[in-house]
């Protein structure tokens, strides 16, 4: 995350309240100068959630406030927060002003936590971090100041098919809703009782109380959320299945099933395996029936389908995306463009996506659209056009060269109506 | 003395400069009242429970994105410019209205502070930065927008913009808007202008027939209308471009779309370089209309022209409007807008014959920066149609406005900012949120104003479904209370 930033593909740290909002009945609370709630509320368009958007309480730090620190500010609005909203938990959130002023939060949030309040502060101070990173920061914020307090009456791993699932970043992957009732619906369907803790088929704070309970957890991404599951080990010794990208089409959710059944298997859950195998075989026939369908189209349309692939978007996409355009649809995969500002020591571990010696990941130091598309123009016409093309030239290059690009930024947000589905539609290719 | 002053960095946020307020609770001729003998020094009340507010850096950024061929750079963590996207969407949807063909990529960057920057400063990335967008963008100008983070730490930013300057020999500005300083977002608008008036505009080299049009992106009504009296608009800043900005100062007048606006703008123009600012507010009701116009006619000299062309407009829609009368006789209205543009509304509401009802308007300026009575839009809509009940300065508190709904139940809500009219429907009461400012403006914006109006009350079907199944996490507590329990005291 070193330098300039061309339209930005995430947010800053504080725009890991939307993992608050992303609880039923949650609010985040945010200790920080007005405006930031706007700028996240702008980046996730319509994301308002529960409590969420303009209905967040916020201190709105003022000239007073950086001088003479915000606390009494916070205390107030706290305090009237539990007055005006009807909230089943409530999470501070800090912007850059509390964080840089050095406010101690915690020791207010602590009078409300001696009342008895579900109440949790964490830090997201926007300089920290990205809104990737800070989505782990707000979880483990909430399972160790919240969860923690029920753990009596839900005892470590104590129930032997219960599992947490922790997937998508939600609102950061828009599709996060349709993928976690995927993810559900496809473990349930393997058996599993599933905490799947975020959008509207959880069971809200209840579900996240019974978090120490689960036999394991199960983390599909290749990188963010990890803190998450490890934290969960040492303080629960729960050990987890990981899945390290977006398990699109036939191969890959059957991949994904198989080995988490394995993994169950392995860790002494008590499912119905032949019940269980059964689901996989129905649900990969249920695919490949309708892929067959789909196939004279991918074969034979004669007006235009592209022959190349280009994908900017986070690992779990890329690499997910990449794999089932490759093997499920035949449109080859040229240089995938990762944007999330992968953590160095995962990004040599990704270099290559698949065999196919011309895919290659690529991870932009930074995240800039242009500068991306500009290689991607440079690669594809040979021409050293980086400095002086603009990114619309680069989009309209690929264009008529037949290539489709994926690409979710926040102006798609407002026109993509991709599939939701996992495994039985095709998958979200909206360029 | 004046209120503006192009020799410093910064200007004065309105809290201080014009003594604008955020809270007020009573009724439209109480707070016009207030202004009149409070030369400029309205109490402002706090509140002890707020929500989210807009802050001044996306404002400035409002002024600034739409040029053409300018740059933007946000100095500040990546955060702070993540709400921009919505200005380049807005760019290449109404890029139409203002007959151009092929918009281009809006040039948004961020400086991408982290924290170490926050200890040993954020200067160096800064000069990096706009060093690197002249050579990847070729903007015209570059504008550097300060964020909070940027504020605090300190960064001598009019230094180094103004070193990049000399170095790369096109404008490099700085534009002061850290969230903090101000509780009134349109202090950033503010600071946009005196951005643009200090190193964009240049002195006059010659006279044009060109008025100046302080607006947002609204559509090109004023083409039309200036093409009458032999003149051409020439519109700030929306779609502008470094250079037509740049002339700004030969033009024959300058009028604003919104006095909340372009009020520094088009003083700074007035005062610096003798471009006379009309001081009507905007030409919304038939009162104001003929005012604004005849005022237009007078600075131009086409008094005759003028009075002609409102006979034929009058001819044309009177028969219209009383029409429209009929229909919407009776019904009423609850308005939530920025300053003088909600103030409008509620004029343009009562000249179709309906009932305000009130008001959540986001701050009130008790005086503009060219300190004339004249100007003040809330008077003008007080003495054309009467007092306004339950008008409330309220910065988009989501929490009052909800309250208020669901006691006063109009029969129709309307909206100026985005996530208000959300409340309305959750409520079944119909809601209209126009995005086009231009839209009501003048004999014909009535009409086609009140049309939409009739049309979002006679048909009501979606609201009335969402409001089945609406959700509400306000208590019950909250609902029936006082809406400004929290206004001016502890609680």
């Amino acid at each position: 995350m070193e330098g300039l930033i061309e339209q930005e593909r995430y947010t800053c740290a504080i725009g890991a309240l939307q993992t608050v909002v992303a609880i039923p009945r949650a609010v985040p609370i945010l200790h920080s100068g007005p405006g930031c709630g706007t700028m996240i509320k702008g980046f996730f368009e319509r994301s308002s959630g529960y409590a969420g958007g303009d209905t967040s309480p916020c201190t709105n730090f003022s000239e007073r406030e950086v001088v003479f620190g915000g606390t009494d500010r916070l205390r107030s609005i706290i305090k009237n927060t539990y007055k005006v909203l009807d909230t089943d938990l409530q999470v501070v959130v800090t912007g850059c002003t509390a964080g840089i002023v050095g406010d101690d939060v915690a020791s207010v949030t602590d009078e409300f936590y001696d009342e008895g309040k579900p109440i949790v502060h964490v830090e997201t101070s926007g300089f920290k971090s990205n809104n990737y990173v800070s989505h782990s920061a707000v979880v483990n914020a909430i399972i160790e100041q919240y969860v923690s307090r029920f753990e009596s009456e839900n005892p470590p791993r104590s129930e032997k098919n219960l599992v947490n699932v922790f997937a998508s970043v939600p609102y950061q992957d828009q599709f996060w809703k349709g993928n976690l009732r995927e993810f559900k619906r496809l473990l349930e369907g393997l058996g599993f009782q599933v905490n799947i803790l975020f959008g509207p088929h959880s069971g809200g704070v209840k579900e996240w109380q019974t978090i120490p309970k689960a036999n394991f957890n199960v983390l599909i991404s290749p990188w963010y959320g990890e803190p998450i599951v490890k934290n969960l080990k040492r303080r629960y010794g729960q050990p987890y299945f990981k899945f390290s990208y977006l398990p699109i089409g036939g191969n890959e959710t059957t991949r994904f099933l198989e080995s988490l059944l394995d993994y169950a298997r392995k860790h002494h859950s008590e499912l119905d395996w032949k019940k269980a195998r059964a689901f996989i075989t129905e649900e990969e026939n249920a695919y490949y029936e309708e892929l067959d369908n789909l196939a004279t189209f991918l074969l034979e349309f004669r007006y235009g389908l592209p022959n190349h692939v280009h994908i900017l978007h986070d690992a779990g996409y890329v690499a997910g995306l990449t794999k089932f355009l490759l093997h499920e649809t035949g449109i080859v995969p040229k240089e995938q463009f990762v944007v999330d500002n992968t953590p160095k020591n995962i990004r040599s571990r990704w270099k290559r996506i698949s065999n196919q010696p011309q895919i290659n990941a690529i991870f932009p130091c930074i995240s800039i659209r242009m500068q991306v598309h500009c290689r991607i123009f440079c690669a594809e016409s040979g021409t050293a056009a980086r400095d002086s093309s603009s990114a619309a030239d680069g989009i309209r290059s690929l264009q008529k060269k037949r290539t489709a690009i994926f690409s979710p930024s926040p102006a798609r947000r407002l026109t993509a109506s991709c599939s939701q589905r996992i495994m039985s539609d095709t998958p979200a290719v909206c360029a | 003395m004046s209120k503006v002053n192009l020799d410093i960095p910064e200007v004065e946020i309105r809290e201080i400069r014009l003594g604008s307020i955020t809270g007020f609770q009573g009724t439209a001729e109480e707070l016009v009242g207030a202004c009149g003998g409070c030369g400029g020094k309205l109490k402002d009340k706090n509140r002890s429970f707020s929500q989210c507010l807009g802050c001044g850096t996306s404002n400035a950024a409002c002024t600034l994105t739409l040029i053409q061929d300018a740059a933007i750079i946000s100095h500040g963590p990546v955060g702070c410019s993540t709400c921009l996207h919505e200005f380049a969407f807005t760019y290449r949807v109404n890029a139409h209205l203002r007959q151009i063909e092929h918009p281009t990529q809006r040039k948004i960057f961020s400086t991408n502070l982290e924290e170490k920057d926050t200890i040993y400063g954020g200067g160096k990335k800064l000069e990096a930065a706009i060093r690197e967008v002249y050579k990847r963008a070729n903007p015209k100008a570059i504008f550097v927008i300060t964020t909070c983070a940027a504020g605090i730490i300190g960064d001598d930013v009019e230094t180094i913009t103004n070193a990049a300057e000399g170095e790369l020999g096109i404008p490099v500005v700085a534009v002061f808007c850290e969230g903090f300083r101000s509780k009134i977002w349109t202090s950033g608008f503010d600071a946009g202008y005196h951005g643009i008036a200090r190193k964009i505009i240049q002195p006059p080299r010659e006279k044009r027939n060109i008025i100046n049009v302080i607006n947002f992106w609204g559509s090109d009504v004023f083409r039309e209308w200036f093409a009458e009296f032999g003149y051409e608009p020439n519109y700030i800043t929306p779609f502008s471009t470094v250079d037509t900005l740049s002339h700004s100062s030969e033009a024959a007048l300058t009028i604003q779309a919104c006095s909340t606006l372009g009020s520094y703008l088009g003083a700074a123009l007035e005062q610096v370089y003798g471009v006379p600012e009309i001081r009507n507010s905007p030409p919304y009701g038939i009162a104001q209309t003929d005012r604004w116009f005849r005022e237009l006619g007078k600075i131009l000299g086409k008094e005759q022209e003028v009075e002609a062309f409102l006979a034929r407009k009058k001819e044309e829609y009177l028969p219209k409007i009383e029409a429209l009368r009929e229909r919407l006789k009776g019904k009423t209205a609850y308005v939530t807008a920025g300053a003088s543009h909600g103030q409008s509304l509620l004029a343009l509401l009562a000249e179709l014959g309906m009932k305000p009802q009130g008001a959540a308007i986001f701050h009130h300026d008790p005086i503009y920066d060219n300190e004339s009575p004249d100007a003040d839009t809330l008077a003008h809509t007080v003495s054309d149609y009467g007092d306004v009940p339950n008008y409330n300065v309220c910065n988009k508190q989501e929490f009052e406005l909800v309250n208020v709904l669901n006691r006063i139940h109009p029969d129709i809500l309307l909206a100026r900012h985005g996530g208000m009219t959300l409340w309305g429907a959750k409520l079944g009461i119909p809601s209209l949120l126009i995005g086009d400012e231009h839209f009501g403006m003048g004999y014909e914006g009535l009409v086609a104003y009140g049309e939409r109006i009739a049309d979002a009350i006679e048909n009501d079907e979606f609201v009335k479904n969402l409001r089945k199944h609406a959700v509400n996490p306000y208590t019950k507590w909250w609902m029936e209370q006082d809406p400004y329990t929290f206004l001016g005291r502890n609680f």
